[in-house]
């Protein structure tokens, strides 16, 4: 890595932090956002030929703080400028003080930052703009091209969505336990919005969608070092990890989506599939099951099938069970028919899912499902019904493709059978 | 003499590295560790997960299990090679030359008091999984 690249990164991972504290000093977050800007521009100047700052964010929050100061001063022309060359030298006598002032407060300021882009007012799509732009430091230009918008409608989302946080009110004291851990669900469920936002692309802006799902993960990962014994955010960043492993294998070289099923599985990372098992035991350990335990818990079963014909399909459906009795919901209720389906034959499956139609009856999983039991059933005639439903219901073409290549397994499945 | 390279830096920064900027740092890696592994000085060489996959054992009475590294510092030990060097300015060669080819972050050069090879085999990245 270049010297240049190594100051990127280092204020990268920085950002965070120092936007954090500098939020808590200035509680405005234009004014945060102008000081680190500033801080970063002067550690462009300074850090290539002084060498990097022992602690980069402590630095930054520094130099932010007090170029922002200068900044106040400037405006109301009462304090004479200092040189340049002293605000800009603050590192070697400065730092411990700045560690000082933060250490304890670190971990609040970035979950803060974190919490103030989840704000309930906030659609889905503008948290996880604000989360990008913010926290993650992404340009606009990047966040516009993940999200297939131009450059100026993300301008715009990013502005208005800040707009509504500045006239709510932020709270600034430390949070009290439960407070804190309500903050902290309240961010796990923003890194996972922005992780399936990712995810769920299709293959068109697969690039630009990847570095969604991979922020979630750092953002996930920055999240489990500041709060090491939750179970739940080691779940979630397991959860994005054996998810995130598998990508390289989603598509096919037409960018239609390869099912599970039938990904190459020696396209699946083993680095992010063995760090996320390792999260799963260590989340085990705490016996404080949560959705996204459970949830990573059935990624794992897949990420450790070698074929899929050696996937555990009993145990995904009780994990599925556990699921359904924490977060009672007709798509999981669903999932768990597909996975009973598997493990004890089409029947069951078919009549786990009958009290579904009213609740799913707009879901083209729910009829894609429905067609692929009838059809094991021999039903082919209402499997067709349902398959014709689903590809009504598809949102998107390779929502479309995905039925039309269940249809042709089945039915080629179903001939074979008819064959012996 | 064996020493140990334990190799310390930010994991923040060493895990947001895209595939790519982590492949390039390995393959420059790789011709050191070439270099090393063709003069016969090389030895156990380990890469760690982050430090949130850590779990740690406190000997205490009785023992405590807790969360996370035995300490948090800024930078992480991330890793660690043996090498075998006549003295420590050759074992300080080698480091430098590593920290070309890896720039950022530290490592520490710790002397070997014991040395006990092991039986396991190499094994690609993950493939216990």
């Amino acid at each position: 890595m270049t010297d240049l690249a190594w100051i990127d990164a280092a204020l990268t991972s920085a950002r965070p932090q120092a936007i954090g504290a500098l939020l808590r000093y200035f509680r405005d977050l234009d004014t945060a956002e102008e000081a680190y800007q500033e801080a970063c521009l002067r550690a462009l100047r300074n850090w290539p030929q002084k060498g990097p700052p022992r602690d980069p964010a402590a630095w930054l929050i520094m130099v932010g703080r007090n170029a922002a100061l200068d900044g106040v001063r400037r405006k109301s022309k009462q304090t004479e400028l200092p040189p340049e060359d002293v605000i800009s030298d603050v590192d070697d006598v400065e730092t411990p003080m700045a560690e000082r002032l933060d250490g304890a407060h670190y971990r609040d300021d970035i979950l803060r930052l974190m919490f103030i882009c989840c704000h309930p007012e906030l659609p889905a799509t503008q948290q996880i703009a604000l989360a990008l732009r913010i926290v993650s430091g992404l340009s606009v230009k990047q966040i516009a091209k993940a999200f297939l918008v131009s450059e100026a409608a993300m301008e715009q989302r990013i502005t208005r969505a800040k707009g509504r946080i500045a006239k709510a009110e932020v709270p600034f004291e430390a949070p009290g336990a439960v407070e804190r851990s309500e903050r902290i669900a309240a961010v796990a469920a923003m890194v996972y919005l922005v992780f399936n936002e990712g995810y769920s692309a299709g293959a068109e802006a697969a690039d630009a969608r990847a570095r969604l799902s991979e922020e979630a993960i750092r953002l996930a990962r920055l999240l489990l070092k500041l709060f090491q014994t939750e179970p739940e955010i080691m779940g979630l960043t397991a959860l994005l990890l054996l998810q995130h492993a598998r990508v390289a294998a989603r598509f096919d070289a037409a960018g239609a989506a390869v099912l599970l099923e039938d990904q190459d599985r020696s396209l699946w990372n083993r680095d992010m599939i063995g760090e996320g098992l390792a999260l799963i035991d260590k989340a085990m350990r705490h016996r404080r099951p949560g959705p996204y335990q459970i949830q990573a818990a059935i990624a794992a079963l897949h990420a450790r099938a070698p074929r899929p014909e050696d996937t555990d399909w009993a145990q995904i459906e009780a994990l599925y069970v556990g699921l359904e009795r924490l977060t009672p919901s007709p798509v999981i209720t669903l999932n768990r028919a597909v996975a009973a389906s598997k493990a004890r034959g089409p029947a069951e499956a078919l009549a786990m899912i009958e009290p579904l139609a009213d609740a799913l009856g707009g879901y083209f999983y729910f009829f894609g499902a429905k067609g692929a039991f009838l059809l094991q059933l021999g039903r082919d005639a209402e499997a067709r019904q349902a398959f014709d439903r689903a590809i009504a219901l598809a949102n998107t073409a390779a929502e479309a493709a995905h039925i039309r290549g269940q249809i042709d397994r089945l039915t080629a499945d179903a001939r074979a059978r008819a064959a012996r | 003499m064996l020493y140990a390279l334990l190799c310390y830096n930010s994991e923040e920064m060493v895990f947001s590295w895209t595939k790519e900027e982590d492949d390039a740092v390995m393959a420059k890696l790789a011709v050191v560790h070439g270099k090393l592994a063709a003069a016969k000085k090389l030895g156990p060489t380990l890469r760690l997960m982050p430090t949130t996959a850590a779990t740690t054992l406190r000997k205490s009475d009785p023992p405590m299990v807790i969360d996370g590294p035995f300490a948090e510092t800024k930078e992480q030990l991330l890793g660690f090679y043996i090498v075998d060097c006549a003295d420590l300015d050759e074992a300080l060669g080698v480091a430098r030359e590593l920290g070309e080819a890896n720039p950022g972050g530290a490592y520490e050069i710790r002397p070997l008091r014991v040395f006990l090879p092991g039986t396991l085999e190499a094994e690609p990245a993950g493939a216990s999984a």
